[in-house]
């Protein structure tokens, strides 16, 4: 239970993080370390446990079919970067309190940290590798979120992007890895996974599992070579490089690497992709470390190059070697997030971190100046400080690699060492030297508390520099343990040996160490230079970068060869895949031995058709020229089909048709209006040209084909013997079930309710998105003047406005009649809907039936006459609907019945007696709302254009007049 | 019966798939109007034709399902009308802005060389 409040405590926080006001800075800070110090104190109290070696393991049903479930395990190791993970993060969000500005938004980021932070957590204590990737996925989420904050710096979304992409691809190689494993193991569970780490090993997918885990973690930890990402990843915030970049999610490679180790370490192939990884990474980044002029870059290659020490002591794998990892994850994190919090301090305070401007610090900064001394000591490896034992460790260790003629691990120890100190001293010349006089600002000593996370770091380095055995040892210990187990080696954390190989071997990396800092600067001008010897034309950012170009080109080019931006060839292949696809079908169609019967030709029905057909036909004849016609003809061709759902035994459907025309008929008039004027081509006496007509047959063609097999189809599907699959359910349920006789009304509101209520929120978002769209409408120039039709000086009524037409003009009679219909409707609609469950009806129809009713009275006196008198507010509709539809389905859940199950109640009302009240009334009372909502939201919004577009600034209409005309 | 409504299925769908073959945004919503017709006709009968059997239990008799009509098939195109209306409109706002965007009706946004 403490694990699970451990991992959703951060995200929690996250959401009220994100919450809060933009200025709030105090609070957010606040309340970012309260659920930080909250997390920590949960995780000690957990060590108790932890410490005497239990494992707590706590699991949650997720896919429990597939034998996959939520599992939470803490155990040594994860308790200790938990705590990592925790304790920096408070001192983290402590120094952020003083290093953001306040002009930055605050809540973005301690959400994001938070957030991140949570993602980590569950990185460390996952029990299940899948949910591991998931959550190691979420780390890159963050991390590029955070990188990316300052999103106006092109520098930090380039890093960003590169950041993710890097991390990510190396995510998608994890969990390709991390399923080959489950794979070989018979089971995600870490335990079962650890368990069986011989079967791994021996098995022959080992090799392929191995290298694409390795890609995951290398990738994650800035290994050679996809180290190249980190130093970019430094145009995030400073307290983000600390906590992020050098502290925990770096290190989420290493933990893997670790938490993996008893199932893939101790091969030939481990040794050589982990060793060889991490031995490049520490010389490489230690190397260009020292060419840095940035501190913050400095620090970055450090950090790489340190995160190669672990992977090289990872890959050699001897028990002994994992002791010092751990040791070494632990002093690193402590060192290197007190100097970036240092460097940060440096930044904050002069306004740079380009150490050539940079010099004389300790006068002006003097505690900033020796605790940043003190920890580069320790980055450095000076005894008496952290950093020395463990790097102590790595010599001993280094030392064992190989036979005792093989020298070169030793060698590529010591350079690493000497590397270290020539940056260390780099880093520190920054606090000497004459005092810096062209800064940006002036620097001083930081707020109190912006200093007080570097000084308990600096404290801790001191501390386990000093008394390693009474701080560490225990915890080191059980983290150690939970790793090996029984292979727990003795060890001795010791400040002195006595002088012993690794001793000579630090004494020997101090003194070449200080000798090449004091070379390079003297003799080839450090401070100054601008390339990095040998190692500057191996550049991955380069490689990055041009092979993200590669990508991107050779896409746009296959995009330009197998696809066009064009509608009608696009239309073109469809239509020509769906015939392919039907030829398919009809190969596979079984035999028919049906005569081609003329005997049951119903001969009105036939001549209905007739002229329903006859109406599409000229429809697609005449869509060109007369826009007007084709729309009347395809609503003939509506009517048809309303009618002859109406004779098939579907009332509900032929009422909806006949709406749904109406509606649709009166969308196209309005849209009409804004379409270009088109004289035909013959009378303009223009000839179609031979491609033209080429094209036209072609298309015809394929019409016909087309209109012949949904015939054939058709045909087959109605010779076939009708088998009533599921819909018997339907029939013989609906009045016991549903309590309604309508079954088509009962399976729209109670059976298939969840449908839709998915339909109505299209429908909304449909209309919002409709009337969205429509706010930006800007219409072609030549639209945007009055019609014609309107501007006829001759008709009087072209002078007058829509109302008075109505009110005094032309449309007295008309007027009188439609607005007496008004009330008529709205009881036609009510009754459609009262009665929609056990006769043909319901929400949807009535919704119609209104929004119809309404629209009539917009027709006929105009927007402006209307709205002064009625005020619809289709959104408000929109939105109550929705809600009573959610609430009536949240209802049930209340009652403790799954989400939108039906009730029935039967309610005696004085006067109309008993009342037949189901809650898929209320239900369909939502559907009612949406559809009138959305019905009057598309159809005013397009009709308010009419109205809007004659104010548009610079049309040669008379304003006056032209405001008072409107669309009818 | 059965041959009728087949044939005008299949007007419908040839009618509908010339029109949206062709350049001008208004044809192509005309065709994409008779498409649904179309379809949602073709749905429908996936039902089979019954006169005379409305879908509307009367109750107090055992329900036998010979004598009503598939109730199935009848909601979905019922939900589908609806939602055509809605696509429609859409279809059409998109068509207006690219309008007046683009200030042709053609639905590539420009007109080709030669005028169709």
């Amino acid at each position: 239970m403490t694990l699970l409040l451990l991992l959703l405590l951060p995200f929690l926080g996250c959401v009220i993080a994100a919450c809060m006001p933009a200025y709030a800075r105090n609070r957010e800070a606040w309340f970012a370390a309260f659920i930080a110090l909250c997390g920590l104190l949960l995780t000690f109290s957990l060590y108790p446990a932890v410490s005497s070696g239990i494992v707590i393991k706590h699991e949650l049903a997720w896919l429990p079919m597939f034998n996959l479930n939520l599992v939470l395990r803490m155990d040594g190791l994860a308790w200790l970067f938990s705590v990592l993970v925790q304790g920096i993060c408070l001192l983290v969000v402590l120094y952020a309190r003083y290093y953001m500005s306040p002009k930055d938004p605050v809540p973005r980021f301690f959400a994001f940290l938070l957030a991140f932070m949570g993602a980590m957590q569950g990185v460390v204590i996952s029990g299940n590798l899948i949910q591991l990737v998931m959550f190691w996925e979420l780390t890159s989420l963050t991390s590029f979120l955070l990188i990316g904050y300052w999103h106006h710096r092109a520098d930090a979304r380039r890093g960003a992007r590169m950041a993710f992409t890097v991390t990510s691809i190396g995510g998608l190689c994890l969990l390709a890895g991390v399923l080959l494993l489950g794979y070989i193991a018979g089971s995600y569970d870490l335990d079962t996974v650890l368990a069986s780490a011989d079967v791994v090993r021996a098995h022959q997918a080992y090799s392929p599992a191995l290298v694409l885990i390795a890609l995951g973690a290398l990738s994650k930890s800035a290994q050679f070579p996809f180290h190249f990402w980190l130093p970019h990843a430094m145009a995030a915030p400073t307290p983000v490089s600390a906590y992020l970049h050098s502290a925990t999610m770096v290190k989420a490679g290493i933990f893997l690497l670790m938490r993996l180790w008893p199932v893939l370490a101790g091969t030939p192939e481990w040794t050589w992709i982990i060793g060889t990884a991490g031995v490049c990474t520490m010389l490489i980044g230690a190397y260009l470390a020292i060419f840095q002029h940035d501190l913050k870059g400095l620090l970055a290659y450090s950090t790489i190059s340190h995160l190669g020490l672990i992977t090289c002591l990872l890959g050699i794998g001897t028990p002994l070697a994992m002791v010092a990892a751990i040791f070494h994850t632990l002093n690193h994190a402590i060192f290197k997030a007190s100097l970036f919090m240092a460097v940060g301090i440096i930044d904050h305070e002069s306004g740079t971190r380009d150490m050539r401007k940079l010099s004389g610090l300790s006068r002006l900064m003097p505690y900033t100046a020796t605790l940043a001394i003190v920890a580069s000591a320790a980055m450095a490896g000076v005894p008496l400080l952290n950093g020395f034992l463990s790097k102590e460790m790595f010599f001993a260790e280094a030392l064992l690699v190989g036979p005792s003629t093989n020298w070169w691990m030793s060698a590529a120890a010591v350079l690493m060492g000497v590397f270290g100190v020539a940056y260390s001293m780099r880093f520190i010349s920054v606090f000497f030297g004459a005092k810096a006089t062209e800064l940006p600002k002036q620097p001083h000593e930081p707020p109190r508390w912006m200093r007080f996370p570097v000084e308990l770091l600096v404290l801790c380095c001191l501390i386990v520099g000093v008394a390693p055995q009474l701080s560490i040892g225990v915890p080191l210990q059980t983290a150690a343990a939970s790793v090996l187990g029984e292979r727990l080696p003795d060890y001795n954390l010791a400040i002195w040996h006595g002088i012993n190989a690794p001793l000579i071997m630090s004494v020997l990396a101090f003194a070449l160490g200080i000798l090449l800092f004091k070379v390079l600067k003297y003799r080839f001008n450090l401070l100054q230079s601008i390339h990095i010897p040998v190692l500057y034309r191996f550049n991955g950012k380069q490689a990055y970068e041009s092979s993200m170009l590669i990508l991107a080109s050779s896409a746009a080019r296959l995009e330009r060869l197998f696809s066009s931006r064009r509608l009608q060839p696009q239309l073109f292949l469809l239509v020509l895949a769906g015939l392919f696809a039907s030829a398919l079908m009809l190969q596979a169609m079984p035999d028919f031995n049906h005569a081609w019967s003329v005997d049951n030709v119903n001969l009105p029905f036939a001549m209905l058709w007739l002229v329903g057909c006859t109406c599409a036909v000229c429809a697609a004849w005449q869509a060109k020229y007369h826009r007007l016609a084709a729309l009347m003809l395809v609503g003939g061709t509506g009517i048809v089909t309303s009618l002859t759902f109406l004779w098939l035994s579907a009332p509900d459907l032929a009422l909806t048709q006949l709406m749904v025309e109406t509606v649709t008929t009166v969308l196209l008039l309005l849209g009409l209006r804004w379409l270009p004027s088109r004289i035909s081509a013959r009378q303009m006496n223009l000839v179609a040209s031979n491609r033209d007509k080429l094209r036209r047959s072609r298309d015809l063609v394929i019409a016909i084909i087309a209109g012949s097999v949904m015939f054939v189809i058709s045909y087959f599907v109605l010779l076939h013997p009708a088998n009533f699959t599921i819909s018997n359910f339907f029939l013989d349920n609906a009045v016991p079930g549903g309590g309604g006789t309508n079954v088509v009304n009962v399976l729209l509101v109670d059976f298939r309710n969840f449908d839709t209520l998915g339909e109505i929120t299209v429908l909304s978002i449909v209309a919002l998105t409709v009337y969205a769209l429509l706010r930006r409408f800007r219409p072609a120039q030549e639209s945007i003047g009055i019609p014609a039709q309107q501007a006829n000086q001759v008709d009087p009524a072209s002078r007058q406005t829509p109302a008075e037409q109505a009110n005094s003009g032309y449309l007295l009679i008309p007027g009188i009649y439609l607005r007496l219909l008004l009330p008529v409707i709205g009881i036609s609609a009510a009754y459609f809907f009262m009665r929609g469950h056990n006769l043909p009806g319901g929400g949807f129809i009535a919704g119609l039936v209104f929004a119809v009713g309404m629209i009539i009275q917009y027709m006929l006196a105009g927007t402006v006459w209307i709205e002064s008198r009625l005020k619809l507010n289709p959104h408000r509709w929109i939105a109550v609907g929705i809600g009573l539809a959610c609430f009536t389905g949240l209802g049930s859940l209340l009652l403790g019945y799954p989400f939108l199950t039906t009730h029935t109640a039967h309610v005696t009302v004085p006067l109309l007696g008993e009342i037949h009240l189901p809650s898929a009334f209320i239900f369909d009372l939502g559907v009612f709302a949406v559809v009138v909502g959305t019905t009057m939201l598309i159809l005013i919004a397009l009709a308010h254009q009419s109205v809007r577009s004659h104010r548009v600034p610079g049309t040669q209409q008379d304003n006056s007049t032209a405001a008072n005309r409107e669309i009818r | 019966m059965e041959l009728t409504i087949a044939l005008s299925i299949g007007v419908l769908f040839g009618s509908g798939i010339w029109l949206i073959l062709r350049p001008r945004s208004f044809q192509v919503i005309t065709g994409l109007l008779l498409l649904s017709y179309a379809v949602n006709l073709f749905i429908f009968i996936t039902g089979r034709l019954s006169v005379n059997k409305p879908p509307l239990i009367i109750q107090g008799e055992v329900v036998d399902p010979a004598l009503y009509a598939d109730p199935l098939p009848q909601a979905l195109v019922l939900t589908a009308i609806v939602i055509g209306f809605a696509t429609t409109a859409l279809y059409l706002v998109v068509l207006l802005g690219s309008r007046g965007l683009t200030g042709t009706d053609h639905v590539d946004g420009k007109e080709r060389d030669s005028e169709e």
